[in-house]
């Protein structure tokens, strides 16, 4: 029989093993992201001789530079615009369909919801060029109203799923009470089942906020004027046309990529609610 | 009054089936409809070409087949080292561990930064300036500057180089779902098999490994669907197909419409690689089936 001494110091040895690797895993992940927040504190003589994490003098200057003459606060207030545009969007369209899916009888209603979910299974990787001739057709293209609509769209399938697999399960009883007193369908829907379904709701906020955050592929063929980009394409047309002054890349790089992850900190627990969730739909 | 009822019903989902209407399913069928037309874009006559689009991919497209190759080497690798890493995190984080929800919370801080900010900072860090290639300055520091290479500039590297960053961006997502998918395992039945005098691997063997098949599967289709499309984080990383070493299906869609002008031919590409990538997620899906009846 081993002694509990024995046991206990097996248990030690394994998890710090375990912290090691999990550390080491953790340092890998934030390594580049330092590096990036580092470097755009440097100048470019120092930038590639400067090897160390924390620099000897910080230059601010650089992100004064990146917002006016990189351009890039004009980028990041389009980048808002969009964001906060499409998920409203989404927040209204998305929840009065999955509202009616879930409470209401009509002809059609079950065709319509299972169109909904295959398209979210179906892959196809070429409908921008579609999308491209159509936005053309439409004179959108080059224009906020068609990036906003192209987006609305890409985010509406998960959303309906989301917020209909919520409502299904939420009790019903107030919404019956409200009818008795007279109140309408519309009214029901925006004065008693959306602030009940403030948890799911969430959800879809913070997800599709990062999803159109971080798009690129339509924004890089909707639009042709710089003044309209968001970030993400500004950032590739920016490198193309300044490609020596690295720290102000890595101003933009940090402006681009820091909202996302004081987002993603303060709304952990909803995000990955909506991955896991999101990824059970499949 | 029941017209009217109905009518309401209606007006409820109009919204989203005008704009799912217009912006996915026109497209869609468009896709079909352009792929048997040569049509550069701009002209308002497009020449009916049949299936002759389909026909040149099959027959001629090496660069379409090279990218086919490509992508498909990039997933092997998110599938195997990418998801056996997010497996064994999982793992790791899957006991009563201090600092388990920051390893998480860090953990998913690469899923959640778009593509093209991870390929640039990547792209920064092992840059091609002299002295200044984070990667090859620690390899220098271990004594091992033989393995010094410019990994993103080096045809030979370049790809592998891709999917290692690929992986880096993409492990923690799945190590999100394996975590999720451990903790609905009851704990009681490694209770129950430890009073049997099971050890861990055995515990391991029969408890962890079957009931986490389901879930594996999931993350494979998933990581076959993901990193089969994956394009965006290239531009960021190498700014392209670099004559092809780094070319990827999708990036060649893009090429065939904004660098050829061939937009028929653009979407018979997409049509053919769409039907490639339900195929596998079918024979994927089929083979867990499979796995799991036996």
């Amino acid at each position: 029989m081993k002694s509990t001494a024995y046991y206990t110091t097996k248990k030690i040895a394994l998890n710090t093993l375990i912290h090691l690797f999990l550390i080491s895993v953790s340092i890998t992940c934030l390594f580049p992201l330092f590096w990036m927040i580092s470097s755009s504190l440097k100048t470019q003589e120092t930038i590639f001789t400067d090897m160390s994490l924390f620099p000897h003098e910080f230059h601010f200057e650089n992100y004064y530079l990146a917002w006016q003459e990189g351009g890039f606060g004009r980028y990041f207030l389009n980048s808002i615009f969009y964001t906060v545009s499409v998920v409203v969007g989404i927040v209204i369209i998305s929840s009065m369909a999955a509202y009616a899916f879930s409470r209401f009888r009509f002809p059609g209603r079950g065709i319509l919801f299972s169109v909904f979910m295959v398209a979210m299974m179906i892959p196809i990787p070429g409908s921008f060029v579609a999308l491209y001739v159509l936005l053309n057709k439409l004179h959108l293209r080059n224009t906020p109203v068609g990036y906003i609509l192209c987006m609305i769209n890409v985010g509406l399938s998960t959303s309906i799923f989301l917020l209909k697999t919520f409502f299904d399960k939420m009790p019903k009883e107030l919404e019956d009470a409200a009818r008795i007193d007279g109140c309408s369908k519309m009214g029901i829907w925006w004065h008693v089942a959306l602030p009940l379904a403030k948890p799911v709701l969430a959800v879809v906020v913070v997800f599709n906020a990062l999803n159109v955050w971080n798009e690129y592929v339509l924004a890089l063929i909707i639009f042709d004027s710089k003044p309209l980009m968001p970030l993400q394409v500004a950032l590739q047309t920016f490198q193309g046309e300044f490609i020596t002054k690295y720290p102000l890349l890595m101003a933009g790089l940090t402006i681009t990529a820091l909202p996302i992850i004081i987002v993603y900190i303060l709304m952990q627990k909803y995000i990955v609610k909506g991955v896991t969730q999101g990824a059970l739909v499949g | 009054m029941k017209i009217k009822d109905t009518l309401e019903n209606y007006v409820f989902v109009l919204p989203a089936v005008l704009i799912f209407t217009i912006f996915y399913i026109v497209p869609f069928l468009w896709v079909f409809q352009l792929s048997r037309f040569e049509w550069d874009g701009i002209m308002p006559t497009k020449v009916f070409v049949g299936m002759s689009n389909f026909i040149e991919i099959v027959t001629q497209d090496k660069s379409w087949w090279q990218a086919m190759w490509n992508a498909g080497y990039i997933t092997i690798i998110a599938l195997t080292l990418q998801n056996i890493f997010a497996f064994l995190l999982a793992m790791a984080c899957d006991r009563e561990i201090r600092l388990k929800n920051y390893y998480r919370l860090i953990f998913f801080i690469p899923p959640v930064l778009s593509e093209i900010v991870v390929g640039m900072v990547w792209r920064y860090v092992i840059n091609d300036i002299d002295g200044a290639n984070m990667i090859n300055r620690m390899l220098s520091a271990i004594g091992l500057s033989g393995w010094t290479q410019h990994w993103l500039y080096d045809p030979k590297t370049a790809l592998t180089t891709v999917a290692l960053v690929h992986c880096w961006k993409g492990f923690g997502w799945g190590f999100l779902i394996f975590l999720a998918g451990l903790q609905t395992i009851p704990r009681e039945l490694y209770e129950a098999a430890r009073v049997d005098g099971a050890n861990a691997w055995h515990s391991f063997k029969n408890i962890t490994v079957p009931l986490m098949i389901p879930v594996t599967v999931l993350v494979a289709i998933l990581t076959v669907l993901g990193t089969m499309q994956a394009f965006v984080l290239i531009i960021g990383l190498v700014g392209g197909e670099v004559g092809g070493y780094t070319s990827v299906p999708v990036l060649r869609i893009l090429a065939s419409m904004r660098g050829s002008s061939r937009f028929g031919y653009a979407c018979a590409q997409g049509l053919t690689f769409g039907v490639v990538l339900m195929a596998i997620s079918f024979i994927q899906y089929q083979f867990s089936r499979k796995f799991r009846q036996t």
